[in-house]
């Protein structure tokens, strides 16, 4: 499980980084988005990766998933999501401002 | 006495409150709005200046320095706690002034720009006063983006293109920084298992020789996402262009901004890799060094390359942070103590020149002396406040220019830090600790790198001047028919009061660096700050 959760998050950063490098604006909301996504589940293991534990507390010396950075992901959802649909509406604004979806609004030949 | 403590809460929640109730009132009712706003940012302030008293009233020398709130009422390394110390409430006090500053001269036209302004405007006091008062990493992510979110807002506040260029960049870069804040928080929380910042103080030195380096990398990935903010060379490319495409009010705010991530860095180095931290003391400290310098000869040359004044204004704030971040990275306490007294002064004059700017531009012919590459970005702001020039209601300034031209001379005297104004009195103060690092007169070894950020801070002064000279003598004396620009009063008096504060901290410099003396002893003692959060949390129990 370790494995297949490193090659995701690996996979997902970088082809969010690669995206974000792009100069068309929709790639770079979608790179941010794969980047969050990459975060999100970066965040989760940092809470160490457990099947079928109670969670919050466990009976005791029992294992249990540690509640916090569920919490913490879920908090950087949120946040995450509304920062990008304000991108997007950004991104909408400067299309039609500019009449190009470069990100520097004019093209670079 | 007990009831005093929940004063802690109010600058987060009064600017919430009055922002949500401002989203109930009609864009149509104006004065309604700028009523409510101003209260509360007044409000703010009177807030701030009795946490200030609290802050100094805590007794200096052993115990507790800082006070803690806990929100829920949970014993301290659990849940949310908010923590007053002599730094936070400086800080707060400089927001609300700047916010209260900004707001006035926004009276004048540029709140009836565009929609919820001051809604968005008190959403990022709330957020300012959020981070500088919280106790724990996540949060302090919390509140930095609803301060990032209020600023993207606020950026695009006049709307135009350059302004939504400037903020698609400037968005996407603190979304990209935000990520590696996420990443740092995450990592430090792995290793740690904790995210409250006294917690983690206490926790460190015993941290297993093999997770050193895992939360040294967290340490530094967290360092990278302030420094994006604080616009440390090489991450600081995005800042110049942002702050010159914003409103005239939004950019004396924003100063504030920059001085966030500088507050953060401030406090967590000092805290976690400060004296008892053991194997990781003084971690980072060299980094933030040689980048503060870097970004000091950055942007001494941006100043002196700069032919539009919003460009100028861009890169002084960039001189401030470099400054700052390489008094941070000597991680001295009387070095501190006079970067402090910088920061507050600097902060005050390069938002009092943001202000300045809209009315020197006003009097000069537009695009006069710009740059083939500028005047396509002044030729499209120049146009939208002008069609709402019939509906001005105000005092009309006599003698505009000669205001204007005495204010521009002040805030160049404050730039370059010459006598009489408090730039001088602050780099005094720095230098004065950078070159006695063991006291005053003892003899001590002085390194090659300490010389050369004296140099560099008297050279990013003198290069403040020329530039300013030169802008100065375009501006006011070289022009044969001046251009008489219609200046009101709402303006010219926050930039004057702006103006009037450092003059005041020349004349009280005794009494302010006093207490930036006692605030740097207490940020080189993390003790005192983990026992009054640490400690405060198990008397918590009572009723508070």
């Amino acid at each position: 499980m370790e494995l297949t959760l490193a090659i995701a998050i690996g996979v997902l950063t970088g082809s969010g980084v690669w995206l974000v490098l792009r100069p068309r604006t929709y790639q770079l909301v979608i790179g941010l988005s794969l980047l969050s996504y990459a975060v999100n589940l970066f965040i989760l293991s940092m809470g160490r990766l457990s099947v079928g534990v109670a969670p919050v507390l466990g009976v005791e010396g029992a294992e249990y998933a540690d509640p916090v950075p569920q919490a913490l992901v879920l908090t950087a959802i949120v946040i995450g999501f509304a920062t990008t649909a304000l991108l997007l509406v950004v991104l909408l604004v400067a299309r039609g401002l500019t009449r190009s979806d470069h990100v520097d609004g004019r093209e670079s030949r | 006495m007990e009831w005093t403590k929940h004063l802690l809460i109010v600058p987060i929640l009064l600017p919430m409150v009055a922002g949500a109730a401002l989203l109930l009132i009609d864009e149509t009712r104006h004065a309604l709005k700028a009523l409510v706003s101003v209260a509360s940012t007044i409000l703010l302030l009177v807030a701030g200046m009795a946490l200030m008293r609290m802050a100094g009233g805590i007794p200096d020398g052993s115990g507790a320095l800082s006070l803690s709130y806990a929100v829920a009422n949970w014993p301290a390394p659990f849940a949310i706690v908010l923590v007053l110390d002599r730094l936070s409430a400086l800080m707060l006090v400089l927001a609300a002034v700047l916010g209260l500053a900004s707001l006035t001269f926004s009276l004048a036209r540029w709140h009836r720009a565009g929609p919820h302004f001051h809604s968005l405007f008190q959403f990022l006091l709330m957020g300012l006063g959020g981070a500088f008062l919280t106790g724990d990493l996540f949060n302090l992510f919390v509140f930095f983006e609803v301060t990032l979110a209020a600023s993207y807002g606020l950026l695009l506040h006049g709307s135009g293109a350059f302004r939504v260029r400037s903020g698609l960049h400037y968005i996407a870069i603190n979304l990209a920084a935000s990520l590696l804040f996420l990443v740092g928080v995450s990592l430090i929380y792995g290793v740690t298992g904790t995210l409250n910042m006294a917690d983690l103080a206490a926790r460190l030195p015993a941290l297993p020789e093999g997770d050193r380096v895992l939360f040294q990398a967290g340490a530094a990935i967290l360092g990278v996402a302030f420094l994006v903010k604080a616009g440390m060379w090489p991450l600081g490319f995005w800042l110049t262009p942002a702050y010159m495409a914003a409103a005239a009010p939004v950019g004396a705010i924003f100063v504030i901004l920059t001085k966030v991530g500088v507050y953060v860095l401030l406090r967590l180095t000092l805290l976690l890799f400060g004296s008892p931290a053991g194997e990781l003391t003084g971690f980072g400290g060299t980094a933030l060094l040689w980048g503060g310098i870097a970004t000091i000869v950055f942007a001494t040359a941006g100043v002196l390359a700069s032919q539009a004044l919003g460009r100028l204004a861009g890169y002084s704030v960039l001189i401030s942070a470099g400054t700052l971040l390489a008094a941070v990275g000597m991680g001295d306490a009387s070095v501190v103590s006079g970067a402090l007294f910088y920061l507050v002064s600097s902060t005050l004059s390069t938002a009092a020149l943001f202000l300045l700017i809209e009315l020197v531009e006003r009097a000069r012919e537009p695009g006069a002396d710009l740059l083939a590459v500028t005047i396509e970005a002044y030729g499209e702001e120049g146009e939208e406040p002008e069609e709402r020039e019939d509906e001005e209601v105000g005092v009309v300034m006599p003698g505009a220019l000669a205001v204007l031209g005495v204010a521009f001379g002040c805030i160049g005297l404050l730039l370059a830090g010459m006598p009489p104004l408090s730039g001088f009195v602050a780099k005094f103060a720095m230098l004065t600790g950078m070159l006695n690092l063991d006291g005053l007169g003892s003899p001590s070894e002085i390194p090659a790198r300490t010389w050369l950020l004296v140099a560099l801070v008297i050279l990013s002064g003198l290069a403040a001047l020329i530039a300013m000279t030169r802008t100065g003598i375009r501006t006011f004396w070289a022009p044969l028919e001046p251009v008489l620009p219609r200046v009101l009063v709402v303006e010219v008096a926050p930039i004057l009061i702006l103006i009037g504060l450092c003059l005041a901290m020349t004349v009280g410099a005794g009494t302010i660096v006093n207490y930036t003396d006692a605030t740097a002893r207490s940020l080189h003692d993390p003790a005192s700050y983990v026992r009054g959060v640490l400690g405060a949390g198990v008397q918590g129990q009572g009723p508070l």
